[in-house]
């Protein structure tokens, strides 16, 4: 009897105590900084252009092989009479999001500080009807950075 | 070995009964089938079956190299990742005769130790489910965890599939804030350990659930392979950051504990007694946390081991948590083999089991704390 009354002080001291539940889809938790939802394409401002140079470093690390990118010769370079200093960049840049497992390896070998992974809420509520959705295209991956909706978290 | 008598063994035959549970039920804790044989309510015999979360892990990390391989880690064991990253990194860098500077290894401790405690919430948890307490604890022991959780997420970014150990020490440092948030886990923790003390070790009920279920003799253990709380819950008091001290265990204070009777209940008991023993040793290694690098000066981008094999084990929350790596030099494992605890506690299951009731198969099952994933790789 002991015990049960000590369990059944146990349960009261909890129910006075301030509920932890949240409401989750009327109220989100605020993220930290270093959330990782899935991988986005950062934006250069400044050059308005992708930071991205399509040089498939993150393409070979992926340990699920998710991405698929192609590059090509900038037409915003020096030499064609832009103002950039990247002679290559992105041309095409696929993520397969149903696929990622959202290891961060891609950021880290990206040696262009050109990929980040999504540190909001709208990474992480992705769901879709058809698996083909879950697909992303270069102006889909860039968009959110682009809009300056996000605020990446790049280690080191 | 519990022995209830057969009532009806010399009054009149009766036909035993195969009864089938899972692989899709709520209390295997997984992917998880036995086939009961039972007379009346008393079980006869047990067969489990294994194998519906195979996805051939240890040929899969084959095909990664080493940094590829540690998200694969986390998959085998997801309610222990950072201790099963830990292995593994650690296999890595003996073979690579990697130097980890030290405030890498500290900071490993600290977020195995809580990874521990995370992993022993959720089975006091999950065991009060299974012991017939719906709910209750289950949502306790889901609040405390969730405080833990939330300080992985803040360090590594993910909630379960951190990814955050690397051969030669982390992928990053830790927040700024860690001192202090840590300081506010272990406080919420403790309050939590005494909240499912209270709940569950003293109350009759529950007692009445597990004192002298599912005995297993400390002889019996060690030939079926236990490790971790299954076996120190029979009296032998093997814990590997004891007798093999990795990481800096040896330069800490903590106690090896150990049941006695080696029931169920001892199971539980001796769980939530080591995690009070975690907050101990978290509290020990963030006195001796300093500033430092958490990653070795000269790290090659590709890391390439020479030729070599090695055996690697750390005490997880389960148990043993083996890595056996071959190398034949370049930048994947040649042959990599986890030696899983919950594949071994798994094997006792049987012995455990037979001769006691229906019901109590359920919570003797629970009493394991099996990861079905790790199970079955
Ligand atoms: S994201 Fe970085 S690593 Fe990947 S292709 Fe672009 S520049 Fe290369
Ligand atoms: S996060 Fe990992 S799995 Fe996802 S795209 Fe990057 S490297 Fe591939």
């Amino acid at each position: 009897m002991r015990g049960l009354l000590k369990s059944m002080g146990v349960t009261l001291a909890v129910f006075a105590r301030k509920p932890v539940t949240r409401e989750y889809p009327d109220t989100h938790r605020p993220l930290p900084e270093r959330d990782r939802a899935f991988p986005l394409l950062l934006w250069d401002h400044d050059l308005d252009e992708p930071f991205c140079t399509g040089c498939h470093a993150c393409e070979r690390a992926c340990p699920v092989e998710c991405m698929t990118v192609l590059m090509k010769d900038n037409p915003n370079h020096r030499t064609q009479g832009g103002d950039s200093t990247r002679r290559k960049i992105v041309d095409k840049f696929w993520i397969d999001y149903a696929r990622c497992m959202r290891c961060n390896i891609c950021v880290e070998v990206c040696n262009f500080d050109a990929i980040a992974m999504n540190n909001t809420w709208q990474g992480h509520e992705t769901s879709v009807y058809d698996r083909a959705d879950l697909i992303q295209d270069l102006p889909q991956l860039l968009a959110e950075h682009k809009a300056g909706a996000i605020k990446p978290w790049v280690p080191q | 070995m519990t022995t209830v008598p057969f009532p009806h063994e010399h009054e009149f035959e009766t036909q035993d009964l195969m009864i089938n549970m899972g692989p899709q039920h709520p209390s295997t804790h997984g992917v998880f089938r036995m086939v009961l044989q039972v007379d009346g309510e008393v079980v006869r015999d047990v067969v489990p079956y294994i194998g519906y979360m195979h996805r051939g892990g240890e040929k899969l990390a084959e095909t990664m190299d080493f940094r590829q391989g540690i998200g694969w880690m986390d998959r085998t064991e997801y309610l222990a990742q950072h201790n099963a990253e830990l292995s593994y990194v650690m296999a890595v860098e003996a073979l690579a005769e990697l130097e980890v500077p030290e405030r890498a290894q500290w900071i490993r401790m600290i977020l195995c130790e809580l990874n521990r405690l995370s992993s022993h919430f959720m089975f006091t948890g999950a065991f009060g489910t299974d012991a017939g307490i719906f709910g209750t604890a289950f949502v306790y022991s889901f609040r405390e965890r969730e405080v833990i959780l939330d300080l992985f997420e803040e360090i590594s970014g993910d909630r379960l599939m951190y990814a955050y150990f690397r051969p030669g020490g982390l992928a990053w440092d830790v927040p700024d804030n860690f001192a202090r948030r840590v300081a506010e886990v272990l406080k919420s923790t403790r309050q939590g350990i005494k909240d499912m003390d209270g709940l569950l070790t003293e109350n009759e009920i529950f007692r009445a659930r597990t004192v002298d279920i599912g005995k297993i003799s400390a002889a019996d253990a060690i030939d079926w392979g236990c490790t971790g709380p299954v076996l120190r819950a029979s009296g032998v008091p093997l814990d590997l950051r004891r007798t093999e001290p990795y990481l800096y265990y040896d330069q800490l204070d903590f106690d090896i504990i150990t049941g006695t009777n080696g029931d169920v209940y001892d199971r539980f008991v001796v769980r939530v007694e080591e995690m009070r023993q975690s907050v101990r040793i978290i509290e020990q290694c963030m006195e001796r946390l300093r500033p430092g690098p958490i990653l070795p000066d000269r790290l090659p981008r590709m890391l390439r081991t020479p030729p070599g094999e090695v055996y690697l084990r750390t005490e997880a929350p389960r148990g043993e948590y083996g890595i056996y790596m071959v190398s034949r030099g370049g930048n994947r494992p040649h042959r990599l083999k986890i030696r899983s605890s919950c594949f071994a506690n798994l094997q006792a299951l049987r012995d455990m089991t037979i001769g006691s009731y229906v019901a109590d198969a359920v919570v003797i099952l629970g009493s394991l704390d099996i990861v079905l994933c790790e199970v079955d790789r």
